[in-house]
């Protein structure tokens, strides 16, 4: 296990290293950021001028050097736009979008968990069905429109919650659910796959056999079991809830990270562009990591292999 | 997944994730279809792509109006169902006066082709990896499956909104980013799969015969893994679609006056609250079309299964 955990451990800080310069060069190399940054109307004089201000002009390797040096030590730098440091700007958003992501998290578990379950028991039925339409449904849902669609319904016909804003939690009850059901269907099957199979088993068989009570075998037996993959699952998931979120905060107007990173993409400021992009994706990777590790934990089989 | 010992492998979590969406070989999507539709899934999917397809085609015979024609006089008229809606414009119009029905039908031009095209991308470059880390393990495979996990790591959206805009977000560079981002489903599955076949016979057979490697991955794997991956190319269609509508939307995909259909929904935003057919058209036809094309792979996966059928 000790083995496992820290060849996981070494992937994981190579991959983010990795990211970092695949990052970094994708920025430099995708169009001259100097041009970029001083616009539309700026002379040639003008654009030089800034290249060397922000130091565009050294050679990209020492310039990628200098930021990873930074970053290494939680500086990257200053905005160009804002008159803040970009990890004072990042500390100041994260916990909105950390909310929100835990928030449809939670929503995303409670119901498709739930769901998946009761459709593994009643296979066929017409509850399987519902479960079904609900999951087909949301794989084929832009996210964005449904946003807007819930903002529409609840809060401008209905007005039972706010539309836009971070005030209280109602700010976070539309965005969580926009959020949370882009997850739903994928855990919701793979709930009911595991849950089908697990019931088919042996063990299961045997604790039927013993005349355990239906709920014991299937609460304490059975879901167990099948809830280890979804768990895995989850961590995923929301690694790529925080990714996504740039869309659902731009819909509710909610001032996290991802608001922070359209902003900074719209204004050309690339030194924010980098720094959430990068946490972004170590958020991924330390979820993935742990989801790993908590399956290999769980599960002997994982680990020897 | 069946691995060769000691050769690291793309994070279990990570693949599961894809491979949950993708169950190979059995597959567990499969009863999504078969328990709602049956075999009407399939159909259904079919006749919608058939007809998705038809009208991108023949948007300028079907179209009534010209999608780029503006007319100030009769702006934000309501669909024909409306009060004050018309026959003229059947789904009315939007800020401009554009007829929405005209640039509803030109818009799936531009759905439909940054879905096949950067679905047919990101499948050359994704099949390629794959095939040749699943045929090879060891290094190779260890290598590729490295550049898979790291792919994996990068958030996608944010990635993409910032080449796209980086680059100027045009029809072309968008359809060529989603193409260059969106190659993991197919370098996993493929993968996997060939895996499962690099030691059957008839591949043996053609080892021994002395078969050259091209011939070997072309002629003998290829052809037994592309019901797979014609799986995975419907599934990555209708998620490019999606990513260029949400691009779109957020003003850093295509750019305007073209009829994308997530353009159309940011147009409409401010007029949501008073006028919301003028999200709600573009919106379902992005729904309607996605949703068709998930069937129909969802479908071409139970043909495909062994034993799927029934």
């Amino acid at each position: 296990m000790g083995t496992f955990i820290i060849r996981r451990v070494l992937v994981a800080i190579s991959v983010a290293l990795t990211i970092s310069v695949v990052s970094f060069m994708l920025l430099h190399l995708s169009g001259d950021l100097a041009t970029s940054i001083a616009g539309p109307e700026a002379t040639a004089e003008q654009v030089e001028r800034i290249r060397v201000d922000y130091g565009l002009d050294r050679p990209i390797v020492s310039q990628y050097l200098d930021w990873l040096g930074g970053a290494l030590t939680f500086d990257f730098g200053r905005s160009y736009y804002y008159q803040s440091t970009v990890v004072e700007l990042i500390a100041d958003r994260m916990p909105i979008t950390l909310t929100l992501g835990g928030l449809a998290l939670a929503l995303a578990v409670s119901i498709s968990i739930p769901l998946g379950v009761l459709a593994a028991l009643k296979r066929d039925t017409w509850i399987d069905r519902l479960a079904l339409l609900f999951a087909v449904v949301g794989q084929a849902m832009p996210s964005f429109w449904f946003g807007l669609t819930l903002i529409v319904v609840f809060a401008v016909t209905l007005q039972w919650l706010p539309a836009a804003g971070s005030d209280g939690w109602q700010h976070f009850v539309l965005p969580a659910i926009a959020l949370g059901y882009y997850a739903t269907p994928a855990m919701m099957r793979l709930t009911r796959t595991g849950m089908l199979e697990v019931l088919e088993s042996d063990y299961i068989r045997t604790a039927r056999a013993k005349g355990l009570r239906a709920g014991s075998v299937i609460f304490k037996h059975a879901l167990r079991n099948a809830v280890i993959p979804v768990v895995a699952l989850a961590a995923v998931e929301l690694g790529f809830m925080l990714g996504g979120s740039v869309v659902i905060e731009s819909v509710f107007s909610l001032n996290g990270l991802g608001q922070l990173a359209w902003d900074a993409i719209s204004r050309n400021d690339y030194p924010v562009v980098q720094a959430v992009v990068l946490i972004i994706a170590l958020f991924y990777i330390v979820l993935t990591l742990l989801a790993d590790v908590a399956n290999a934990a769980l599960d002997a089989r994982i680990r020897t292999r | 997944m069946t691995t060769s010992h000691a050769s690291p492998r793309v994070s279990s979590a990570a693949t599961s994730a894809i491979s949950g969406e993708i169950p190979l070989p059995a597959p567990a999507w499969s009863w999504v279809t078969r328990r709602l539709f049956g075999h009407r899934g399939l159909a259904i999917g079919l006749v919608l792509v058939a007809l998705a397809m038809l009208i991108a085609i023949f948007a300028p015979l079907l179209a009534p109006h010209d999608p780029y024609h503006q007319d100030i006089a009769n702006r934000m008229v309501p669909p024909v169902w409306h009060d004050k809606g018309s026959w003229t414009h059947v789904l009315g119009t939007d800020k401009l006066g554009r007829d929405t029905l005209s640039r509803l039908l030109f818009g799936t031009r531009i759905s439909l082709t940054i879905g096949l095209v950067a679905a047919l991308i990101s499948g050359v470059i994704g099949t390629t990896l794959g095939v040749l880390a699943g045929y090879f393990g060891g290094r190779v495979d260890a290598v590729i499956s490295y550049i898979i996990t790291t792919r994996l790591a990068m958030p996608v959206v944010l990635v993409a909104l910032a080449l796209a805009s980086l680059t100027g977000g045009s029809l072309t560079t968008v359809i060529v980013l989603l193409g260059l981002l969106l190659w993991d489903r197919f370098a996993v599955v493929s993968r996997s799969v060939t895996q499962q076949m690099r030691d059957a016979e008839y591949v043996y057979a053609a080892r021994t015969l002395g078969c050259s490697l091209p011939y070997i991955l072309l002629r003998e794997v290829l052809p037994n893994i592309a019901g797979s991956l014609i799986v995975v190319m419907t599934l990555e269609m209708a998620h490019a679609i999606l990513l260029e509508a949400t691009l779109s939307f957020l003003g850093m995909g295509v750019q305007p006056p073209l009829p994308s259909w997530g353009l159309m929904v940011a147009e409409g935003k401010a007029y949501m609250f008073f006028q919301p057919w003028v999200i709600a058209i573009p919106g379902i036809a992005l729904f309607v079309l996605v949703l068709a094309i998930n069937l129909l792979g969802d479908g071409l996966r139970d043909l495909n299964a062994p034993g799927g059928r029934n």
